[in-house]
């Protein structure tokens, strides 16, 4: 037989990601995300603890045009991995496990996590 | 060809009055236990999660309702019992979060033992060490001054 005549499975490329699928990496990704953004929060903490010199450096780097686009990214990261926190904590009491279930909570938590951060800056603001 | 899978030699030693074990033979070889520490990960996990769910929503509030972001405000916002209390609390609770997080992260990526063993090490270290930073630099801030 010849091989080349055999369908090929989906392959990551060539594959619509089911929500699902992007809303699980999300998660993953912005607990990474925050990860290295712990480091931050503790170099405000730290350098705040230093005197004014060290913590006004400190300022500058984190007003810059990255340090803002950094912390909206967090900010979003933050409120993303909460939202989808509950939803696996709801998944831990067997709830929301079918298929069109973790289909819509995916959405909902999508667009929950847009609306925090909207909120939070406009809060800030 | 049936014959020689495991669930037919299963089926044999229960017909000759054998206990079965759940235990493999390298374990009973070795003569170690289970850690009784199955699910510890997963509820560490969860526990704090839960914990930072609150304390982050306290942190994001209070970030974004500060009035500004001056050395002196800063000082001043960390210094307060309250908020130096809950951030400590925040600091070592998403120390603890993240090192779980990370250390899945690595188990699954990270394929080299010897790699994997050193990124373990060296994720605990460092997440020691900005936890303790962190305490450091509230404590100074919340006594010190």
């Amino acid at each position: 037989m010849n091989n080349n005549d055999r369908p090929l499975s989906p392959h990551l490329s060539i594959y619509r990601w089911p929500i699902t699928m992007v809303s699980s990496i999300l998660h993953r990704a912005t607990g990474v995300a925050m990860a290295v953004g712990y480091v931050v929060l503790v170099g405000w903490l730290f350098d705040a603890a230093s005197g004014p010199e060290v913590y006004d450096k400190f300022l500058s780097v984190m007003d810059s045009t990255i340090g803002c686009v950094l912390l909206v990214g967090w900010s979003f990261a933050f409120f993303y991995h909460l939202s989808n926190g509950i939803r696996h904590l709801v998944w831990d009491t067997g709830r929301g496990l079918e298929k069109e279930q973790a289909t819509a909570s995916a959405w909902f938590v999508i667009a929950a996590s847009i609306v925090l951060t909207a909120a939070f800056w406009w809060a800030a603001s | 060809m049936v014959r020689h899978c495991g669930i037919h030699r299963a089926d044999r030693s229960i017909l000759v009055g054998r206990v079965m074990s759940l235990r493999s033979p390298l374990g009973r070889v070795l003569g170690l236990g289970t850690a009784k520490d199955g699910t510890g990960h997963w509820w560490g996990q969860r526990v704090s999660g839960i914990a930072l769910a609150i304390l982050g929503l306290w942190f994001a509030w209070s970030i974004a309702t500060m009035s500004g972001f001056s050395h002196v405000e800063a000082v001043t916002f960390i210094g307060k019992p309250i908020n130096a209390l809950l951030l400590l609390l925040l600091s070592v609770t998403m120390a603890y979060h993240s090192y779980l997080g990370i250390q899945v992260v690595v188990e699954d990526y990270v394929h080299s033992h010897g790699l994997k063993t050193a990124s373990l090490i060296l994720s605990r270290f460092a997440h020691i060490l900005l936890a303790v930073a962190a305490i450091f630099a509230i404590l100074r801030l919340g006594i010190g001054s």
